[in-house]
């Protein structure tokens, strides 16, 4: 506490922050950003099913690759190239808005990434990645939602709590932090009073069911706020389609961008799994890219100019086979990609330690083997971006991932 | 003995038999006569002769089509329309020429009054979801119209582990009710390995889970197209339909498993392997030889051989253990006693996988009977309690209820994933989901035409075990329409 008190640019915010002493430390290179204004924030974008990141951020420049993922493999040339990276890689063609990005050093991304999970069970591949714990089990809570309730009571972020978006919490960010629900609606609203006094007895009788109903009130009322044309947000389906991410991310970006809003969200979207036709450059996964490019486009356009202090990271429980399966899509495999967009991501980069796709150099023979761990590259957002120290994000966040460092220097 | 007892102690057996095992109590359900003789009226409902099947003798039902008939009908609705595509798509190239003849002095303008037309045109509703519709209108009857419900909610249970999405593609949503009906309903009093069996060679899971396109590397046509596997089918029923995740399986027996499933398959469209829309084995893809499976030699036996395969999985105790663990959770509670998951798996594995069996044991457990009523009612179970509590459904339906389900967050038949949708309190008691509910009770309330005393109408879906709080709350309500909806917002009606 005695250290904090010195600190310069002190908010009155700091002195509030109780019992927090132990963790002070944690905390320092937040507050000592408070002095250029900075207010950061953190969208999480689980894909669901697992993406196969060769189709998305393809090595066009690896000799290997065209053979392994054949017609469906990305290609500068042809009727619709991929649009290049840099040198070596380059990104599937229906993302321009990351295109853009990139090229503008506002994303970047993290290649032959896995979470600490070797097996191919969808289901515990994704309570790992969500979860944050070693492996699978009867997780209930999620590595977002435990980073915000690592944070000092007291802070902003804490107070504002997550931001889930959707018909139900994803697991990345459920827990004991305050979360708030929202998910694109079109049924009449009851008035107020009847609201009003199913909370009264819920919270005499039902406190979870009245805590979950509040926060769903005040979400609808955030975001239908009256600056808002009510025809836009008509539901256009569920998160499995292009239409249903754009909409999600508008929603999340118009709640985000209010200055007591939340400053941290969890987005999920289906509909990964592609067994069968899964396309290149054209066909079902570049539609669902295309969604979740439109999805970076509505977070640049709606945060405004709180975009500028912006990461988001889209994540998967793992990739696909390296090589394509018998249906001309591509089974469960390991390594993948993770996307990183924003205004505060320091962009323009490829962050690889290629390993290669030669037979000896796929894990097991099948899979792009992965050499950098999601655990790292979503400690070094939550280091940077909130100033989370290792130890807590090593013991509390991820626990039982010490040696698993926070990925530096993500942040700009 | 089974008088009603205060929330606090054990649970109204009413409650737990309407609620807990069954889809909620209608307006003349006698909660007390239930309540004194709670586990034979369960089992009343059991023996009732083909309560799992929906009968299409039934006026209403008389159109329902059968899986073969419905693929058919989705098969040629695609004809239809990809003819329709390439006309136009041929008229389209036609219109420049078309235009130049006479020298259209504001070709412009011209398109621009064309392209609204064009829009205007009445869409025409595909056959796949006018399909769907019914077969929606025939599961909501059946759940509408069952005494407690029991059997329903067994069907939803084995229908959402067994599931498919028609979110994959218009086959699936032509066939998803026809499976149900098929390969889910005729079972669920029955074998375990039967059920299995009757769900991997159905069309409707052979399409979900890409099997029919699934080619032995070393087959007839895997040679000559260059073709192989696609172990999706194959992992699922050992992750999710049978043994369960982590019970010790490896990639060596999911790659030898989709081997053995190689040639199970659907008719296609012009008939060449049988009629279409039917399961038929295609010996010319199936990857020949003999194959081992958890350490098991199986002889090259064409469908046989993973028919054996499925038999003994069925068999396993990794299965008993895995359908006891989501039956307890589902009936029980979202972490089960170990006791109850314990004596389902024993009697899965005594009876040989006799379902009729287990829904016995979990009426007689204590268990049930004591849990305290915990669970969030699904989306699914929560609007069909609403709409028996109101008898009188006026409106649109079965739009209004699929709209409803999937503004709850669970789709009719459109899970997110093979895992189906999730059964745990933490999934559906969210921000989003509790405020959709409370749109959809206040919609339902106002939309009931003739609504009676609110009080009375809690006396006889809830019972004497109402808490005073709820109670109060309705009493207090300042419309009939407004008591109703704290009614169906109540947690004794939200929770089971």
């Amino acid at each position: 506490m005695r250290l904090l008190c010195e600190t310069p640019n002190l908010s009155r915010r700091t002195v509030l922050m109780t019992g927090g002493a132990l963790f002070a430390w944690a905390y320092l290179p937040r507050f000592a950003r408070a002095a250029d204004n900075r207010d950061p924030r953190l969208i999480v974008i689980v894909l669901r099913g697992a993406l196969d990141g060769l189709s998305t951020v393809g090595p066009v420049g690896d000799p290997d690759y065209a053979g392994l993922h054949g017609d469906i493999a990305l290609s500068l040339s042809g009727a619709t190239p991929a649009l290049p990276l840099d040198g070596f890689f380059a990104v599937n063609p229906a993302m321009p808005v990351f295109a853009r990005l990139f090229k503008a050093g506002q994303a970047a991304v993290v290649h032959a990434a896995a979470t600490g999970y070797r097996d191919r069970s969808h289901f515990d591949g994704q309570d790992v990645l969500e979860s944050g714990l070693p492996g699978p089990g009867n997780a209930t809570t999620g590595w977002l939602n435990r980073a915000i309730a690592s944070l000092p009571a007291g802070d902003r972020i804490a107070r504002a709590g997550g931001l889930a978006v959707g018909p139900s919490t994803p697991l990345v960010i459920r827990g004991a932090a305050p979360v708030l629900g929202w998910a694109p609606q079109a049924l009449p609203t009851p008035g107020d009073a009847l609201a009003e006094r199913v909370l009264d007895l819920y919270n005499h009788r039902d406190p979870v069911l009245a805590a979950a109903l509040q926060k769903g009130l005040d979400a609808d009322r955030m975001a239908m706020g009256d600056q808002l044309d009510g025809k836009t947000m008509k539901p256009k389906g569920g998160l499995d389609n292009a239409a249903g991410m754009r909409q999600s991310a508008q929603g999340a970006a118009r709640l985000m961008a209010a200055d007591d809003g939340p400053r941290i969200a969890a987005l999920a979207f289906d509909g990964w799994d592609t067994h069968v036709n899964e396309g290149g450059a054209t066909g079902r996964l570049a539609n669902l890219l295309g969604g979740l490019d439109g999805a970076f486009d509505e977070f640049e356009k709606g945060l405004g100019e709180r975009w500028k202090d912006t990461a988001i990271v889209a994540i998967t429980e793992f990739g696909r086979t390296a090589r394509i399966n018998g249906t001309v899509g591509t089974d469960h495999g390991t390594g993948t990609v993770v996307l990183l967009a924003g205004g505060a991501i320091k962009g323009g980069r490829i962050i690889a330690d290629w390993p290669g796709l030669k037979p000896t150099q796929l894990y097991q023979q099948r899979d792009l083997a992965p050499t950098s761990d999601v655990r790292g590259v979503l400690k070094g957002l939550l280091a940077d971006q909130f100033g989370l120290s290792a130890a807590v994000l090593g013991d509390k966040v991820f626990p039982e991932s010490a040696a698993v460092k926070p990925m530096r220097d993500l942040v700009a | 003995m089974a008088a009603p007892v205060s929330n606090s102690l054990a649970p109204d057996p009413a409650l737990v038999a309407l609620n807990r095992f069954g889809l909620g109590a209608k307006p003349d359900s006698d909660l007390g006569k239930i309540a004194k003789d709670a586990r034979n009226y369960l089992k009343a409902e059991l023996k009732q002769q083909d309560i799992a099947l929906v009968s299409v003798d039934e006026r209403t039902n008389a159109g329902l089509l059968d899986s073969t008939a419905a693929i058919e009908a989705s098969m040629a609705a695609a004809m239809e329309r990809k003819t329709a595509r390439d006309e136009k798509a041929a008229a389209a190239a036609m219109q420049p020429a078309a235009m130049d003849k006479p020298a259209d002095p504001a070709p412009s303008k011209a398109d621009a009054n064309a392209s609204p037309n064009a829009k205007a045109k009445p869409a025409v509703q595909p056959v796949e979801a006018d399909i769907y519709r019914a077969e929606a209108q025939a599961r909501f009857d059946k759940a509408l119209g069952a005494d407690a419900g029991f059997v329903e909610r067994l069907v939803g249970f084995w229908s959402n582990h067994f599931c498919v999405s028609v979110a994959k593609g218009q086959i699936v949503r032509a066939s998803a009710g026809a499976f149900e009906r098929e390969a889910i309903r005729p079972f669920v009093l029955g074998r375990f390995a039967d059920m299995l069996l009757a769900v991997e060679h159905h069309p409707a899971m052979l399409f979900y889970l890409d099997n029919q396109q699934s080619i032995g590397p070393d087959s007839r046509a895997g040679k000559r197209r260059g073709r192989g596997l696609n172990e999706n089918l194959a992992r699922e029923i050992m992750e999710l339909h049978t043994l369960g995740v982590g019970s010790g399986y490896s990639q060596t027996d999911v790659t030898s498993f989709a081997g053995m499933l190689t040639g199970w398959t659907m008719a296609g469209r012009e008939g060449r392997l049988g009629e279409p829309g039917t399961f038929v084995f295609n010996a010319n893809a199936h990857q020949p030889g003999q194959a081992v499976l958890l350490g098991k030699t199986y002889p090259d036996g064409g469908m046989g051989q993973a028919e054996a395969a499925l038999n003994d999985i069925a068999g396993q105790p990794a299965t008993a253990q895995h359908i006891a663990t989501k039956l307890a959770r589902h009936f029980i509670a979202d972490d089960p006693p170990p006791a109850a998951v314990a004596r389902l798996a024993r009697v899965f594995a005594k009876t040989d996988g006799d379902l009729r069996a287990l829904a016995v044991t979990l009426i007689d457990m204590p268990e049930t009977w004591s849990t305290p009523l915990a669970k969030l009612r699904s989306p699914f179970d929560y609007v069909m309690a609403l709409r028996r509590a109101i008898a009188a459904s006026a409106g649109n339906e079965p739009q209004r209820t699929l709209h409803w389900l999937m503004a709850l967050g669970q789709p009719l038949w459109e899970p997110p994933g093979p895992n189906g949708f999730p059964d745990s309190t933490d999934a559906w008691a969210s921000a989003e989901g509790m405020k959709t509910r409370l749109d959809i009770a206040w919609q339902a309330a106002r939309q009931a035409n003739d609504i009676g005393n609110p009080n009375q109408m809690l006396a006889s879906l809830i019972g004497p075990s109402v808490s005073d709080e709820t109670r109060a709350a309705i009493s207090r309500a300042e419309s009939k329409q407004q008591g109703l909806a704290l009614l169906l917002m109540a947690p004794e009606f939200q929770r089971r």
